[in-house]
This record gives C-alpha cells, structure tokens and sequence, in this order.
C-alpha cells in the first residue's frame, strides 16, 4: 500500500453532509456528481418519451398515442437527449471529475465558474421542463423554420430558451477545461504524456467555445422572428428558411463531435487498461481528435443536399465529409491494434468498449452512404438516418458512457459494483440496441420517412422489432443502474486502483478521492499508458 | 432478399433507380466488408490474447507508421470512388431532359396540390405517362415540405418562397408512393399520396375528363398560360418589359431560360426562381442599363398567380418546347 501513512480522515464525500455543502460547493469532483444526478433525470425523462411513441410505432395506425402526442414526444426525447445528456454527459460528469485527477490538479482552473456552469445547465433544463410540462413542443430537435419561428402552436420559446441557456454551460466549461489543460499540468506531463481523454476533452472543449455561440445567436434569431416579427427566415417578410439550417448545422454537425469525441477518450483509457497495452499510435489517436474537430466545422451541408442549396456547395461538402471519416478509421484501426498481443480482460467496462468499437463502426459507414450525393437524395429524411446517427450516439457515445462510469465507478465511490450483473447488462443492452436499429436501416433504405406517427403497413415489420428491441434495452439499462446504484450500499470497497490501471488518478488518489485529490507532490517521469511500470500492479 | 415472405427492398421504378441500386451495392459491399474484418479482429485479438493469469504484463508494441499509412490511404481510395461515383450520378440525373412535361406541385399544410399542363388539378394523387420524364416544379404555400418518390430514388425538399425542381422517367405502369420527407406540423404523416403511372391513351383521357383521382376540374376552365397573360396585361407588365421604344425596363417577354447581364456584371439564369423573386423583390437584380424603377408585386400577386405569370412567360419564350 503507497497511502498507509498518510490516509485522510475526509474524503470529498464525506467532507460535509449539509444539502448546502453539495449546492454550493466548488470541489470539481462533487460538481460532476451533481451533474451525474441530473443528467440521469434527464436521461430517465428522455427514454420514457421514447418508450411512449416506441410503442404507437409498433403497429402502422394510431393506437396510443395522437397525431400532435407523437411530435411533442419525439420532439421532446431529441431536446433532452441532445442537449440535456449526449452533449453535458461525458464532460460534465467524468471530465469535470478526472479532468483535474489526470492532470495532477487540485481542481480545474475557475472553480466557481465551473458551479456557475452546473446552475446554468440546471436552468436551462428548468425551461425546457416547463415547456413540457406546459404542454410540449413539436418542431422537432432542430427547430426548423419557418415552422418553429411562425407556424408552430407550441411552446418554442420556452424551449428555444432553454437551450439557449444550457448553450452558455458548455461554452463556460469548455472554457474552464481549456484553462485548465494548458496550465494545471503537473511538473513533467507534458503533451505528449497526457491521457487520451485528457486530448479528447481538450478537442471537444475547443469546438464548445467556437460552435455553442453560433446555436446561441440562431436560437436568438428564431424566437426574435417568432417574438418581435423580425423577418430572418420567414420568406413572407423577405427571410430564407434554408439560411436558418445553414446555421443550425454550422453548430449542430460540430455539436457530434461534441458528443461523439469525450467517449473517444473514455474508450483509449478503458481499452488500454484492460490489455495492458499503451494505445497504438498515441500520437495519430490523440491528433486525430483534433483534425475532427477542425474538419468537423466544414462539414455542415451534408444535412442539406435535398435543401435547395447549391449542388456544387454540396460537392464541397461531401466531399470534406469523407475527409473525417479518414481520421475516424485511423482512431478504429489503432483501438484495435491495441489489442494485438495484449493481455485482453473482458470485464464490464471492456465489454462496453468492444461494443461502443463495433455499434461506432456500422454507424461510421453507415454515415458514408449519407455522405455520397446520390445515395443521400433517396435516405435523406428517412429512418435510414434514424438508424444511422443512434449507432453513433447510442451505440457510441452511450456505450462509451456507459464503459467510462463502469471504469471509473470505483474510483468516484470507492466501490465494487457486481461483475456479473454489470456484465449481463452490458451483453443485454449491445443486443438490444441492434435488435431496435437495426431493423430501421432497412425501413429507411426502403423509403419510410421519418417522424410519421402513422405508415404504410409495408414498414410494419422492422417499426414492430424495434419496439421489442427497445424493451429488450430498456431492461438492461434497468439491470445496469440497479447494479451500479446497489453497489453503494452493498459492494465492496475497491481500494485504490482495482483495475491496476495507470494513470494519476488511479495511482495517486485514493477511492473515493480526497477533498484536494492529492496528499503528496506529483512528478511525472513516464510516458502514457505505461503498463510495463511495476509500481501500478503494487496496490491490492 | 426476402426473409418470412417480408419486402426488404424497395421498388426500383426507373433506370435511375437501378443505377442508384448499384452505388448502394458497392457501399454495403465495403461496409459488410469493414464491419466483418473489423469485428473478427476484434474477437479473435479478445480470445486469442485472453488475460490467463493476474501476472501477464505483455510486451509493448512498437509504433509503426505502416498501419497508419495503410489506414489513411486505402479508406482514402474507397471513399473517393464512392464520392466520384456518388457525384456523378447526381449531376447526371440533375437536368430534365427538354421534352418533360412539367407539373406544378405546390406543398401546403397538410396536401399535395398538382396542376398539369392544361391547367387540370388534383390533390394528393399524381398521374403521368409511362415513358415521358416529368419534371416538377415545386412551391410551398407555408412551411418546408419535401417531395419524396423513394420507388424512384428521388427527393427534393418544397419550400416557401421560391421554387424547386425534381423530374423522374416513369418506366413501368403502377402506383407508387408519394410522401412528404420533412417534418411540416400536426399532420405530417398524412402528408402523402400517391404516383399514378398509367399509359399515354388513359393519361390523355385522364386528362381531357373528370379524372378518377383527386379533385375534378373541367380541362382548360384553369389554363394557366391564359391566365398569365391575363395578368401580363392587367398589370401593365407589357408596358415595360416588351421593348417598346422608351420602356423603362429591360426586353423579358420572349426572354425566359437566357442568361441576363445584371447591372453588377454578373449573369443570371432568367428561371422561375429569378421571374418570382423580381415581382417580389424587385431591386435584387438590376439589369444592366435600367433604372432600378419596379415596384414590388408582393401582396398583389399571389402564389397561384405568380405561377401563371411564369407559365405564360415560358410559353412565350423563343425557345420554347
């Protein structure tokens, strides 16, 4: 044991118990936490709308649910799911967490700004829960005009506020991330030292600070068109509506990467310690977060080939399409590689990373058809795309999610969950997911539009065992959180680094960490992903 | 491919359709391909390389530049086939052959309203000849829509305030679907249709009778190239733009689908969306020599008007079908 002198009496769990100590505190780990809890909430209300209209699609008529229903519901499961918990999910909890244990800190860089960014996102979704709650909204996630901003009776401006609002969160902490990543490093981790999640988040928070204003000033715009009467995207008062999804997509396609980059970096971490590998090619992995982000800004009007837009715009915009997708394979290829003569554990975090490789890579070429002018024009607006973009958000950021709260469970609690039953739900959630989209590539390339409460019997069949896959996942989510949320009563302390992972925070942290993270002075002096250190196999 | 006697395919209704089936074949081809190398990899490296004992500490892997020289430019290759190929197609099926004949579609909440040549409508129904392309000339009367034949591989979203196109060869009698692809309110999913291919005899009768589908209307009662130039003439639009000695503003009657040499120096495609946007917005697009002197149309023309005006100026047009 490295900590059995020096052992604390405090925790930062156990250093206040006060509702007011966890409401106004400034300690990063206990402001992940409160993200965690509201995250989930947001999560818990997004998938109870899904499960509403799940079950109206699965027969072709209307049996559950009414016309106006079914669009304020998926409407509503896109709103929360997007910007209530793909986008804050990784950054918010784990990055606000490990961040400052990765790097050595004792906490990020604008400790009150970061609690700042907390009251903002929960604002935010204050507003948009009162837009439902008020009776919903049905434009859809992506608020196009001049539906959104003229014709829809629904509550758009509640909503638009609402994100608006949370937009500021991500920028704030994109912000404090950034600060922090240049500045807080402890003596000897330098660049090239770092942690993969660690060059993911810092990617992810450089498009938060330059995209989310972008969707500030667009929202700002519709509700001035819908409030005021400004003519911006009305053609009736001389606006263009195909201007409002030029800038909608300018943040919205970089906003993927948002979501989809974090989880790169949760699966580095977890994929290399549990093959006791360093990441192949560490270099190209962690510069490849960068060029997405960079090239990920160009990319845009891939979401608009059917818009009216210039057909040669979209020759330049397929064409950067299939340019990130260069740095994707290279990310692929590399996490596979890892595993080559490793020492291959497959444990609950591993299996959700193996997944998060395979669900990833069918949504990544599945993202190739939609890249390719022709082939668009037919699966633009259908399920296809439907499909598509859940294997990227489900089955990647989801499970990639999912793989960092398993890994880092231990150290954020200082307990075990059970093995066997994380492993269950990992299997059973893989299965479910494929079991309810993958039925719906094949409803999309077959012509079913997207957003239709009702359908053509034709489609019957792939809408019926999605509705089954879809409970089929929902009980492995269940058996997840109930694994996870029993393991802080009844599992078993894990002690310092039960994974006998590298990294600072497994090394030099105890579980739960304390107050301040670290008891003694930190020095790094080897590369990333050393698992041929002997020290980290020391700790039982 | 059929699996317990269930369609997983779509119709393929045009040699477009077929051709598009092709580029789908080759991008599934690559993809089976990937995901099947990709995952096996992955199991074999899980399986073969399993942890068998808690001491196992595997040798480091050397970094070598191969895999990521083999990773970038293989998939580098793939994609610009499926981009080259992907483009092409598009471009080539993006003009509508000169002899289609064109069908006004106009989207509004929630129905498809279509007007043939002779001014005949129907709503939510589409009838054509087998064997003429058909080109569509598509407006919105309030939000997005989007005209969608997936039997046909086509798609073009109908917006407000300007006019889109689409055109498609019917191949094969029938009746297809017609649905609207973008999210337009309440009703979207009764937003759709249906697309009759008949042959040229009932096409012909269709047309001259009451019609079997949608709406009837007594053929000509609606010409729209006569109620254009009703409109031509009421609102004085002969006065200025029929070149006469003095006019004020530039020669267009005979002019539409030439190129225009604006005040700036720029040319522009004189097109439906150029007619519509110069009643509308008339100090857009000066052309070059005149005064920027026209007062807008907005509020005096309507949708179905401005329509008009642009049929009977393409059937005015010298190089006119």
């Amino acid at each position: 044991m490295n900590d059995n002198n020096t052992t604390p009496p405090l925790n930062y769990l156990t250093n206040g118990h006060t509702v007011k100590s966890w409401l106004l505190t400034v300690d990063h780990k206990r402001i992940g936490i409160l993200y965690l809890i509201a995250m989930t909430c947001f999560f818990l209300i997004g998938a109870t709308a899904a499960t509403l209209f799940r079950l109206e699609l699965a027969t072709h008529n209307a049996n559950v649910l009414a016309n106006d229903t079914y669009n304020r519901l998926f409407t509503m499961h896109g709103i929360i799911m997007v910007f209530f918990f793909l986008i804050p999910a990784v950054p918010g909890v784990l990055g606000n967490f490990f961040v400052p244990l990765m790097i050595g800190a004792k906490d990020v860089a604008f400790p009150r700004l970061n609690l700042a960014s907390w009251y903002i996102y929960m604002a935010g979704g204050l507003f948009t829960l009162a837009a439902i709650i008020g009776g919903g909204i049905d434009t859809g996630w992506t608020f196009y005009t001049p539906y959104s901003s003229v014709y829809a009776d629904s509550h758009v401006i509640l909503a638009g506020t609402g994100v608006f609002i949370t937009g500021f969160s991500s920028i704030l902490t994109g912000l404090n991330f950034i600060v922090t990543i240049h500045k807080m490093r402890a003596p000897g981790l330098t660049w090239m030292r770092l942690p993969l999640f660690i060059w993911a988040q810092y990617s992810t928070a450089i498009i938060n600070v330059l995209g989310t204003p972008v969707l500030a000033i667009t929202l700002l715009l519709v509700l001035a068109e819908r409030v005021l009467g400004f003519g911006i995207f009305d053609p009736q008062k001389g606006g263009d509506p195909v201007l409002y999804q030029h800038m909608f997509w300018f943040y919205s396609h970089p906003a993927v990467y948002i979501m989809i980059l974090p989880g790169f970096g949760v699966v580095s971490e977890v994929l290399a310690c549990f093959s006791r590998k360093r990441i192949y090619g560490y270099e190209f992995v962690a510069f490849s977060s960068l060029a997405i982000a960079a090239i990920g800004f160009f990319v845009w009007g891939h979401h608009m080939f059917t818009s009216s837009q210039s057909p040669y715009a979209g020759l330049i915009f397929s064409i950067l399409t299939y340019l990130v997708g260069i740095p994707t394979a290279i990310k692929i290829f590399n996490w596979t590689a890892t595993l080559y003569k490793g020492s291959v554990q497959l444990s609950a975090p591993m299996l959700y990373t193996l997944g998060f490789i395979g669900l990833f890579l069918v949504g990544g070429l599945t993202g190739l058809f939609l890249a390719t002018k022709a082939i668009n024009v037919h699966l633009h607006d259908t399920y296809f795309v439907v499909a598509h973009f859940h294997y990227v958000m489900v089955g990647g950021m989801m499970m990639a999610w999912l793989a960092g709260l398993h890994f880092w469970w231990p150290k954020m609690f200082g307990k075990l969950y059970n093995e066997f039953w994380a492993r269950v739900g990992a299997v059973i959630i893989f299965f479910g997911f494929n079991f309810t989209f993958f039925p719906q590539f094949i409803a999309g390339y077959m012509g079913m539009p997207r957003r239709y409460h009702v359908y053509d019997i034709e489609y019957q069949p792939f809408q019926m065992l999605s509705t089954a896959g879809a409970f089929f996942m929902g009980i492995g989510l269940i058996i997840c959180l109930v694994t996870l949320v029993s393991s802080l009563i009844t599992g078993k302390a894990s002690g310092k680094n039960p994974w006998k992972a590298t990294g600072l925070e497994w090394n030099y942290a105890s579980s739960p960490p304390d107050t301040h993270n670290f008891t003694v002075p930190i020095k790094v002096d080897v590369e990333a992903y050393d698992y041929t250190d002997e020290r980290i196999y020391q700790d039982a | 491919m059929n699996f317990f006697a269930i369609k997983t395919s779509p119709i393929a209704a045009s040699e477009y359709a077929r051709e598009w089936d092709k580029l789908y074949a080759y991008l599934m081809a690559v993809s089976v391909f990937f995901t099947v190398a990709i995952c096996g990899v992955i199991i074999f490296f899980a399986v073969r390389y399993r942890r068998r004992s808690d001491a196992d500490r595997p040798a480091p892997t050397k970094d070598g530049k191969l895999l990521e020289i083999l990773g970038s430019v293989i998939p580098f290759i793939l994609v610009m086939v499926m981009f080259f190929w992907g483009a092409k197609l598009y471009f080539d099926a993006r003009i509508p052959p000169k002899d289609a004949i064109e069908i006004l579609v106009t989207g509004k909440q929630w129905m498809w309203k279509m007007q043939h040549p002779n001014g005949k409508r129907e709503i939510n129904d589409l009838h054509v000849p087998v064997g003429v392309p058909i080109k569509l000339t598509m407006t919105s009367e309030d939000v997005i829509h989007s005209f969608y034949l997936p039997d046909f591989r086509k798609k073009m979203d109908v917006l407000p305030g300007k006019y889109t196109q689409m055109w498609f060869l019917p191949e094969q009698e029938g009746r297809y679907h017609l649905f609207c692809a973008e999210y337009c309110g309440t009703e979207h999913a009764l937003m759709i249709g249906n697309l009759h291919v008949v042959s040229q005899a009932e096409y012909e009768r269709w047309l001259s009778t009451g019609g079997t589908g949608g709406m009837a209307a007594a053929a000509n009662a609606d010409d729209p190239v006569a109620a254009g130039q009703a409109l031509w003439e009421v609102h004085c639009m002969m006065a200025c733009h029929t070149g006469r000695p003095g006019a004020i503003g530039p020669n267009i009657h005979h002019a539409f689908g030439t190129m225009r040499e604006l005040e700036t120096g720029e040319f522009v495609l004189m097109d439906e969306n150029y007619v519509r946007n110069s009643m509308i917005n008339p100090n857009d697009d000066i052309a070059k020599g005149y005064p920027a002197a026209m007062t807008s149309f907005r509020g005096t023309l309507n949708n179905n008007q401005m329509n008009q005006i642009i049929a009977y100026l393409k059937s005015v047009a010298e190089d006119a079908p």
